[in-house]
């Protein structure tokens, strides 16, 4: 299996294929052809995408292809014109033959094991994650529906190919028929039982959730993914240790503890998750706020801005010393 | 770390049970490799996860550990599942892909940390699975449960040290979907199946109130594959016997009260539970292992001496309701006085011993 590198995966990119105006699908596999690590239905990565000065961002896209062979990863990437520069980039920089920086897989969009049956509404690209989902359900024999709404037939590629895949399974909404997705109609009158996964436009999201409340159903049964950093990356800021009087600058792409480490300084640490309480630090100066991410200190101890827990909090802030 | 790489000599003619006369003992080189859970000289409950990552030559070097007790550890989990069928081992239905993902992480960890014992061999989806010290040599698809005799997580756990309990997500909390314990401390399999995370901590003292329990759960759930993190734990148990569950207390417990402060170094083991947590790829399950390690209070003195003074110290200063839960009221005053003569009050190191400046076992030559 091919070994992950400071957490992330050397893969190189076999081929880009355009299949919207606006999408890409990039196939990836390891340099050395080595497996991949395996994943579940639902699950993505974050691709760094390394920009001319230097900088990286760490965009996040599912794996539409099989859990089942892991010989490739396959990622859809839409233009985003949000001023971020990511998908542009790989868009316009990344070409055949590349390698890119992928994390390891992980999934904040799994399938329900309970589930008797699986309704799936997406909206465009938001289609991604359920190839891997739909893929997982056909082999172990899982009873699903998918619900695909696009902008138009220019922009149906995925789901007609999906189509060809699970015939009647997969209905396709705004491919040229006028045809219209009403989440009400797609949810009600359903058996307990019934699953829904939405992945597609905010709005379409609180659309789906609004309808199926409305039905009746309860939380547990309706399922979306919010690709929120769970992680300690964020935007860059620096800190000054108190006691050396050191000021260290803590870069996108790595934590403060790891950032203090780097400069050859020491904290205590243990699980550098958020969670253990031992890089607790005292804040003794602070000009602006700190993104607490942490599970360890209180509410109240939060609004005190007197701690901060390096391994994963970070600080919107001009200045902070901590004391350390 | 003191431990030199050496051949691990297979103990293969232990027993961990009374009908064997609990024919089993700890090598010295088996001791000072041990994963020893006191980092102080007083002990209560942390959240003392950390990044499992390979640590020194000892039990720490491989992400599942085993040593010269594996091959009587395996027959002793044959003996325990034939005894007893239905008890230590359960999954349920809906677990399958957990099972391949359990096979999977135990044969790639086992023939990449130890390729002179085993060795995986894949060809797309048909694997080929070698386990010289079981002399085992078979073919199977993967994914496929047809082709294999057992269980893929029967069969694979059958050949691994340690138990393995798998935790799946569901609802934002874990639930208990399948166990392999055949050396299970104090606790049922069969009762605590399909218990959430709160559900089976339930009998733990001061956890609540420590909010330990809920960070703890949060962390969890955050894992990802290919991050896997670690704990240790410990108690006392009397006499090498692994198997102490609920379901057989009426042949073990007894022991309790044979315990003296004469015979306590032989009878008494410190029972070490080194815990390597992985998030499983495919099924999305946490998978909970417990690698059990018994050493007698006598072979910590013999081997490991500053060892032995720091589990006096920590067993001395124990709080009365841990001592309580851990089961081992009715003899904790005789192994403490029985350690006493072997602690000269001298100052430790603080730490894991796999940390830097940690404690280690001790002066390497008995006197």
């Amino acid at each position: 299996m091919s070994e992950a590198q400071h957490g992330s995966l050397r893969l190189r990119v076999d081929r880009i294929e355009p299949v919207t105006p606006e999408i890409n699908r990039y196939t990836l596999s390891a340099e050395d052809g080595s497996w991949l690590p395996p994943f579940s239905g639902g699950s993505h990565v974050r691709v760094l995408i390394p920009f001319d000065d230097g900088q990286t961002r760490r965009n996040a896209y599912s794996l539409m292809s099989s859990p089942y062979d892991t010989s490739k990863y396959q990622i859809a990437v839409r233009r985003i014109h949000d001023g971020k520069r990511g998908s542009i980039t790989l868009h316009e920089k990344v070409r055949e033959g590349d390698a890119l920086l992928v994390t390891t897989p992980a999934n904040l969009f799994p399938l329900s094991k309970h589930a008797r049956h699986h309704v799936f509404i997406a909206g465009g690209v938001g289609v991604t994650p359920i190839y891997s989902q739909l893929d997982e359900l056909n082999l172990k024999g899982g009873s699903f529906e998918l619900h695909l709404a696009v902008r138009g037939p220019e922009h149906a590629t995925l789901g007609r190919e999906l189509q060809e895949i699970y015939g009647e399974r997969v209905r396709l909404y705004g491919d040229g028929d006028g045809s219209r997705l009403n989440a009400s109609d797609v949810l009600a009158g359903r058996p307990l039982g019934t699953h829904a996964y939405v992945c597609g436009p905010a709005r379409m999201v609180d659309d789906v959730i609004g309808a199926a409340h409305a039905h009746g159903w309860t939380d547990s049964n309706i399922h979306f993914e919010r690709f929120e950093d769970l992680g300690s990356t964020g935007a860059p800021f620096s800190v000054t240790l108190a006691r050396s009087g050191a000021v260290i600058e803590v870069s996108p792409e790595q934590s403060l503890l790891e950032a203090v480490e780097e400069a050859g300084h020491k904290l205590p640490y243990l699980c550098r998750g958020g969670a253990c309480g031992e890089c607790e630090t005292e804040v003794l100066e602070l000009d602006g706020s700190i993104d607490h991410r942490d599970d360890w200190l209180s509410e109240s101890d939060r609004c005190t801005n007197k701690l901060i827990m390096p391994c994963v909090s970070r600080a919107t802030c001009t200045k902070i010393v901590i004391n350390a | 770390m003191t431990a030199i790489p050496r051949t691990t000599d297979f103990t293969a003619d232990e027993t961990y049970t009374p009908e064997g006369e609990y024919r089993f003992q700890n090598s010295r080189e088996a001791v000072r490799r041990l994963p020893f859970p006191f980092p102080d000289d007083e002990y209560m409950y942390s959240m003392n996860l950390e990044p499992h990552v390979a640590a020194g030559t000892g039990a720490l070097r491989a992400a599942f550990d085993i040593d010269e007790h594996y091959v009587s550890e395996c027959a002793h989990r044959d003996q325990m599942l034939r005894d007893m069928p239905g008890v230590h081992y359960l999954a349920l239905p809906h677990m399958m892909e957990a099972q391949w993902d359990m096979l999977e992480l135990i044969f790639e960890s086992y023939s990449r940390d130890f390729p002179e014992h085993f060795t995986l061999t894949k060809n797309g989806n048909e694997w080929r699975w070698q386990n010289r010290l079981l002399g085992i040599d078979d073919s199977f698809t993967f994914g496929d449960p047809a082709t294999l005799p057992l269980d893929p997580m029967e069969y694979s756990t059958r050949q691994a040290q340690g138990e393995f309990v798998v935790l799946e997500e569901k609802d934002n909390t874990l639930v208990i979907g399948a166990g392999m314990t055949t050396q299970r401390a104090d606790y049922s399999l069969q009762f605590n199946l399909g218990m959430n995370f709160a559900e089976f901590h339930g009998p733990v003292p001061k956890l609540d109130t420590m909010g330990i329990l809920d960070r703890a759960l949060k962390f969890l759930l955050r894992m990802k594959p290919g991050h896997p993190v670690r704990r240790v734990n410990w108690s006392l148990t009397v006499n090498p016997r692994l198997e102490t569950s609920v379901e057989t207390l009426p042949d073990w417990a007894p022991d309790r009260a044979k315990v003296t402060p004469e015979n306590a170094g032989e009878m008494v083991y410190l029972r070490i539970e080194l815990q390597p947590l992985h998030r499983l790829p495919r099924s999305n399950a946490i998978v909970f292992p417990v690698r059990t390690y018994l050493v007698s209070l006598a072979e910590l003195v013999a081997h490991a001496p500053d060892w032995a003074k720091r589990l006096h110290r920590a067993l001395a200063s124990l709080d009365p309701e841990l001592v309580d839960y851990k089961g081992f009221h009715r003899y904790h005053g005789a192994a403490v006085e029985w350690l006493a003569k072997y602690d000269d009050g001298a100052p430790l190191a603080t730490g894991y011993p796999w940390i830097e400046d940690g404690i280690q076992p001790g002066p390497d030559s008995v006197d």
